[in-house]
């Protein structure tokens, strides 16, 4: 008889839900296993270039769907790696949002100020800092001074970088070279592999399966480090209690597949989907509008023209963060860079007969690519994303070698979010259009639907069994010892950057994650200090190991 | 098929008329069909386009003949509907003038086309060709100066191959922040 190798928690994903569990049961005592989808690299790894192969495709998933796409990490440490490490709180008001299903969609136990001493931890650990202006890039200076000159305010963005390592290189998507983000490579996981956590990269796991002990057995495939199309072995493990991590695009994927094995799931797993309302717009500035009427001036001749220069999105207009308005008025804006590649070709140009991606308007608008600012919008959409029958493995057909695959999600904005997205498009026009600083448009959802680096809300907690897979302690229903911590079990769309609320829901539910670990025999407490940040040094692989072992 | 080409010539040409839409360049020689000519400088076809679909990394390489062939199916159709005369010396969709090549693609890749995800992808790959060059080294393709790099003015790196900029901020601030703003940094 072949022996089956077990663990007390079996950890599905390494990013933030993943790694914050993972930290949390290992340093209290339980054996960890995480199974993590993608490969493992660190700073050596990360590549300023954008060959299919290097850095920038083998960390990140990018699944089309029926009218969404998603962009997911796929990497140790997960979303942690590739984001852009914006992290404020969401606002009072989101934890009231009603959303389609006509009274509250959080679970009564959370709102902000129960939430509040979560973030607190989180914010700790990571650690989240405030930017002052001299920490501000061109683009988000300019974002400033245009809201400024509209009468409107403009934040600094908290984030999880170290500044004084920052280049404002703009490759932080492909993962940082310099060390300067401080991913979940520095806080958690090391914490977590610290006190005898166990990382498996390019294991991606299937299906669940019960045991006759009342534990679960993990089916995985082992994914070929180059080619993530290619399987190049498989495996099981058996576990006491199983946390899913894995990301919202991918958790409802793996449990309804599990369908077959565990039994029913919760009607909401795989419905309920957000895309966090996201949208982008481009405005192509007009440099002489902004040196004129915002008094704009690099210093060297040009008052702008440095899309390339940054970290991501650094300002924020918050006004419309008013719990005052209606739902489906309340947005942020933020300014943010969006690297060539997957998302250029998104951006409108205006042509003859409207706007256009394609064609003459379209290269011409390229060749004004510095002056470019991209703004996201991040407005309350309506839930309304709904998986399809699971695919043969993973959570996607896929098509290209690494990072694109075809998913079964589903999304068909309801009035409510177009009406959200008009508003908020009509906000930037009024903003950036304003004395003719720049012209704008929107991306078009012709091609690839609407574009989320943000996926929510597909596995979601709440008081209602209706309309929510997870109890207020993110365990399953219908299936105790399996809980789910990533952003698939935050409700709605926050307004707001999703990372630190999601990983302030993951350090709430621990408390009650060990309690139920040590109801089924795990020998494991709760209350380990909060891992240090390694201020200089991140998690290392192991030295003997390749970035697959 | 068409007279005085052989398949392979078609697909070429058929591909690179396609991209040529997606980012119009310059034509190569004054007999160049595949190009039309619309634009300045180099498109996506200049910029590696072809040599990008045919990456197999890209996944869509094996998939490129039967595209080939749809396209100029659906080319042949608009042109009858149109009432325009192609021309038998080049394959239907390269006959067809720029706009009409563009009207085709906009037609393809609108949501609810059943052939959509496969425009798709190869609009986004004749895309990619340009904008990033994600077929070679980004290091190659700008020392070989790499048409679409140069078009969007992509900065130089240092000389270690790696991008950093010591000058990034007006240095001042630029707007009050919102009054509800608490002390950590976040909306109230």
């Amino acid at each position: 008889m072949t022996s089956i190798e077990s663990t007390d928690v079996l950890v599905v994903g390494s990013g933030f839900g993943g790694a914050i569990a993972a930290y949390h049961l290992a340093a209290g005592g339980a054996k960890v296993v995480v199974l993590e989808r993608g490969p493992w690299l660190q700073a050596e790894d990360f590549d300023h270039d954008y060959l299919l192969g290097k850095s920038y495709t083998k960390v990140f998933d990018f699944v089309a769907g029926d009218g969404m796409s998603v962009l997911s990490g796929n990497c140790v440490g997960g979303g942690s790696v590739v984001y852009f490490a914006a992290l404020p709180r969401a606002p009072r008001f989101t934890f009231e949002r009603q959303g389609s299903i006509g009274r509250r969609m959080w679970p009564k136990a959370i709102s902000r100020d129960t939430l509040d001493p979560w973030y607190d931890r989180v914010s700790q650990v990571i650690p989240v800092v405030q930017q002052g202006w001299d920490d501000i890039s061109y683009a988000g200076g300019l974002w400033a001074a245009a809201c400024n000159h509209a009468g409107r305010t403009a934040n600094p963005v908290p984030v999880g970088i170290d500044k004084a390592k920052c280049t404002n290189c703009n490759w932080m998507m492909a993962g940082c070279k310099f060390d300067a983000k401080r991913s979940l490579l520095f806080n958690y996981l090391p914490g977590a592999v610290a006190n005898g956590a166990e990382i498996r990269p390019l294991h991606e796991v299937q299906q669940l399966e019960r045991t006759d002990d009342g534990g679960y057995r993990v089916r995985y495939n082992q994914i070929d480090e180059e080619d993530y199309r290619i399987t190049v072995g498989s495996g099981t493990i058996d576990a006491k209690i199983v946390i899913m991590a894995a990301g919202a695009g991918a958790t409802p994927v793996i449990l309804q597949r599990s369908e077959a094995t565990l039994g029913k799931m919760p009607h909401a797993v795989g419905r309920y989907f957000s895309g966090n309302g996201e949208r982008l717009n481009t405005a192509i500035i007009n440099e002489d509008r902004a040196r004129e009427v915002l008094g704009l001036d690099r210093g060297n001749g040009l008052a702008y023209a440095a899309n390339q220069i940054g970290k991501g999105p650094v300002v924020a207009n918050w006004d419309h963060l008013d719990g005052s308005l209606p739902e489906y008025r309340r947005f942020s804006l933020e300014q943010l860079y969006f690297p060539p590649g997957l998302g250029t070709i998104l951006a409108q140009a205006q042509g003859a007969d409207g706007p256009t991606w394609l064609g003459v308007e379209k290269k011409e608008m390229l060749r004004r690519w510095q002056s470019w600012l991209t703004i996201f919008q991040i407005v309350e959409d309506d839930n309304e994303g709904v998986f399809g029958p699971p695919p043969p493995t993973g959570n996607a057909y896929r098509i290209s070698q690494q990072m694109l695959g075809r998913g079964p999600l589903s999304y068909d904005p309801t009035p409510n979010t177009l009406g959200a997205w008009a508003a908020a498009d009509a906000e930037v026009r009024d903003i950036l259009e304003r004395d003719g600083i720049a012209t704008v448009l929107p991306w078009t959802n012709d091609l690839v639907g609407a574009y989320t680096v943000h996926p929510l809300a597909s596995c979601r907690i709440g008081d209602d069994p209706e309309t929510s897979a997870l109890d207020d302690r993110h365990e399953l229903r219908g299936h105790p010892g399996i809980f789910v911590t990533d952003g698939s079990a935050v409700p709605a769309a926050l307004t707001v950057n999703p990372a630190l609320t999601i990983s302030a829901l993951a350090e709430r539910a621990m408390p009650g994650i060990v309690e139920a670990a040590r109801a089924r025999g795990i020998n494991v407490s709760y209350g380990a200090p909060l891992p240090t940040a390694a201020v200089t040094k991140p998690l290392m692989r192991p030295v003997t190991a390749t970035q697959g072992a | 098929m068409h007279s005085g080409t052989s398949d392979e010539h078609v697909k070429t040409i058929t591909l690179e008329a396609f991209a040529d839409c997606i980012v119009p360049g310059e034509k190569r020689s004054p007999d160049d069909r595949a190009i039309a000519g619309v634009s300045t400088g180099g498109g996506a076809v200049q910029a590696g386009a072809l040599e990008m679909l045919h990456h197999d990394a890209t996944g869509i390489t094996a998939g490129l003949e039967a595209l080939v062939g749809m396209l100029n199916g659906h080319a042949t159709t608009y042109a009858a509907d149109k009432g325009i005369t192609l021309d038998g010396d080049v394959p239907p969709f390269v006959a067809l003038e720029f706009d009409d090549r563009c009207a085709i693609i906009r037609t393809l890749t609108t949501p609810g086309h059943p052939e959509k995800d496969g425009w798709v992808l190869l609009s986004l790959f004749c895309n990619m060709a340009f904008d990033s060059a994600a077929h070679m080294s980004t290091h190659d393709a700008i020392a070989q100066g790499h048409p679409g790099l140069l078009t969007i003015g992509f900065e130089l790196p240092q000389d270690d191959g790696l991008w950093r900029f010591a000058d990034f901020s007006y240095g001042r601030q630029l707007a009050k922040p919102h009054p509800d703003t608490t002390p950590s940094g976040s909306p109230a």
